[in-house]
């Protein structure tokens, strides 16, 4: 008998889990799956709790629901991997594996950052990348009687890159319901050129930014948070005020994978960006937000390497060379307020295009153009990440390379 | 998009910068600072042919990266290139603009 353990049941340790399930099999294979905790977080959704959209209960379900009988779940918190030896260390016992996929994705360090902890951490500064960040937010929001609010990304990458525009989006609809918004002066802070990742966004989308009298400040690497002068300084000692501070800290890694020495700079394992093998060691895949390839770390990104990891896992047993694949495809709705939204969908070497999704022509959805029904998609997502996209179901006609049909290349790039 | 520099003719990109490397040399590095308001010293030179290295070396360029390089600090940084440093230090190194990704 030989042992396939993953690491992980968010998103793509749990989609892995039921792909295998039924593809494995049984009479030689056992598969585990280990995560530290018993709640699994619909991490989309954070961004809605802040703002009332959505409550607690739609975002957080029991964990062992998705995983698939015939695969034993371990609920644990992992100590190291140890790759020469095929084992990895939990808090008091140790498991061997033959193959390992890692899927421990990955999470904010606000200790990166000077000053972010200090005395206004959860009572004028916030994040929205955590559960209980999200809902800490919420209760301010919902007593906050207005002022300066900066909304800011530390460094990237960051999972999920347009949420924090998103949020400044959502809030300027939020204010503006409230009958507020005269008084709140929203400022987003990006380490970036623009506010968009893609350049092609940026120069499409950035009407968005002035429509909502959102003002910017571009290319600021921030150096420390003053807590007393309540103001953001960066490196080149330029400061931003503000009374409400929402920011997403720098993402990294697991520590674990530290530990074990698997990772990069920021925890990052480096991946082979087609394949989804470990770069070093040949039975150990990486999926999801725990990778370094350049792909964004979307749910939806981890949805299409799943199927692309699948095969390779099954290629990989029986001997075979692995599919150099995965294409870095992403698909993601942006919520732009007022219950309108655009999508976005591109891949390692395709930069977001005009056009209809998915199908060429009619749509229904329209890509990179505001609409109510990519409204619609982005909240409908919550409904086909409980019940398709974890137990491994395709998504109706989105298929895990880019396609190219009903797209429109009218956009330069740079 | 094409550049003239030193009386020779370079293609750059939209943002102005090399998009071969190869043709990349002092000379062209001091022009393209003066355009940029830097008044290049040795240090300076230092810093430029270190990126450039890295570069060759496949390292993906970041403020955090400079941090660990052991070169320099992210404030030296800035003093030597205001502004935006990464930005700045690479389109006079003659490499591509950072992708700060995704
Ligand atoms: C605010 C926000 C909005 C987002 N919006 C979108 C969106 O609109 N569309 C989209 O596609 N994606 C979105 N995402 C991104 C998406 O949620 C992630 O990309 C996705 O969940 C990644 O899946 P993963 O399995 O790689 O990591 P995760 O789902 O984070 O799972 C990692 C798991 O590993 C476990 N783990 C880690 N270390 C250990 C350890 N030492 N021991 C035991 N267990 C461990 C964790 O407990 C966790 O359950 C958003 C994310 C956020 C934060």
């Amino acid at each position: 008998m030989k042992n396939l353990i993953i690491l992980g049941a968010g998103t793509s340790g749990t989609m892995m889990a039921n792909h295998l399930v039924s593809k494995l099999p049984k009479k030689d294979w056992s598969i585990t799956i280990i995560d530290q905790y018993k709640t699994h977080y619909y991490q989309p959704g954070f961004l809605f709790l802040p703002f009332d959209t959505y409550t607690e209960d739609q975002v957080k379900k029991v964990g062992k629901k998705f995983i698939p009988k015939g695969v034993n779940y371990i609920q644990k918190k992992i100590d190291k991997i140890l790759p020469v030896d095929n084992q990895v260390v939990l808090e008091d016992e140790t498991l061997d594996y033959d193959l390992l996929i890692i899927a421990t994705g990955s999470k904010i360090v606000p200790e990166e950052t000077e000053g972010l902890l200090g005395p206004l951490w959860k009572k004028d500064i916030f994040d929205f990348y955590t559960f209980e960040g999200a809902l800490a937010l919420r209760n301010k929001l919902r007593e906050w009687d207005g002022g300066k609010l900066v909304i800011h990304i530390t460094e990237m990458p960051i999972k999920c890159p347009v949420a924090p525009l998103e949020f400044a989006f959502l809030a300027d609809s939020y204010f503006t319901k409230k009958g507020m918004r005269d008084k709140v002066e929203i400022t987003y802070v990006t380490p970036l050129s623009g506010a968009f990742t893609k350049p092609t966004c940026s120069k499409s989308l950035s009407y968005l930014l002035s429509e909502k009298g959102i003002h910017m400040e571009a290319d600021f690497a921030i150096e420390r948070v003053d807590n007393e002068k309540k103001e953001i300084v960066d490196y080149g000692d330029k400061t931003i005020p503000f009374d409400l501070l929402v920011t997403v800290p720098t993402n990294m890694g697991d520590e674990l994978i530290e530990r074990s020495g698997l990772g990069d700079d920021l925890n990052f394992i480096p991946t082979h960006k087609h394949t989804l093998q470990s770069i070093e060691h040949e039975n150990i895949f990486v999926i999801g937000d725990a990778t370094n390839v350049p792909a964004s770390k979307a749910g939806s990104v981890a949805h299409f390497q799943a199927e692309t990891l699948t095969d390779n896992i099954l290629l990989y047993i029986k001997g075979y060379t692995l599919k150099e694949e995965f294409d870095g495809h992403a698909n993601c709705f942006i919520e732009t307020g007022n219950n309108k939204a655009l999508l976005i969908d591109f891949n390692y070497n395709t930069e977001p295009v005009h056009g209809t999704f998915p199908f060429p022509k009619i749509g229904p959805l329209k890509l990179l153009k505001e609409s109510i029904f990519n409204h619609w998609g982005k909240l409908a997502f919550r409904w086909i990440y409980w019940n398709m996209l974890l137990k491994g179901i395709a998504i109706p006609f989105v298929s895990r390379n880019m396609s190219f049909k009903g797209k429109i290349f009218d956009i330069k790039r740079n | 998009m094409d550049l003239n520099i030193a009386g020779i003719r370079l293609d750059v990109t939209e943002d102005g910068y090399l998009t071969d490397v190869s043709q990349w040399n002092k000379d062209i590095g001091l022009e393209i600072a003066k355009n940029e308001g830097i008044e290049m010293t040795d240090r300076h030179w230092e810093v430029v042919s270190w990126l450039q290295e890295q570069v060759k070396n496949d390292v993906a360029l970041s403020i955090r990266g400079i941090k660990k390089s052991g070169v320099l600090d992210i404030k030296e940084f800035y003093a030597l290139f205001p502004k935006g440093p990464l930005k700045i230090s690479t389109k006079i190194a003659g490499v591509p603009k950072p992708k700060s990704c995704i």
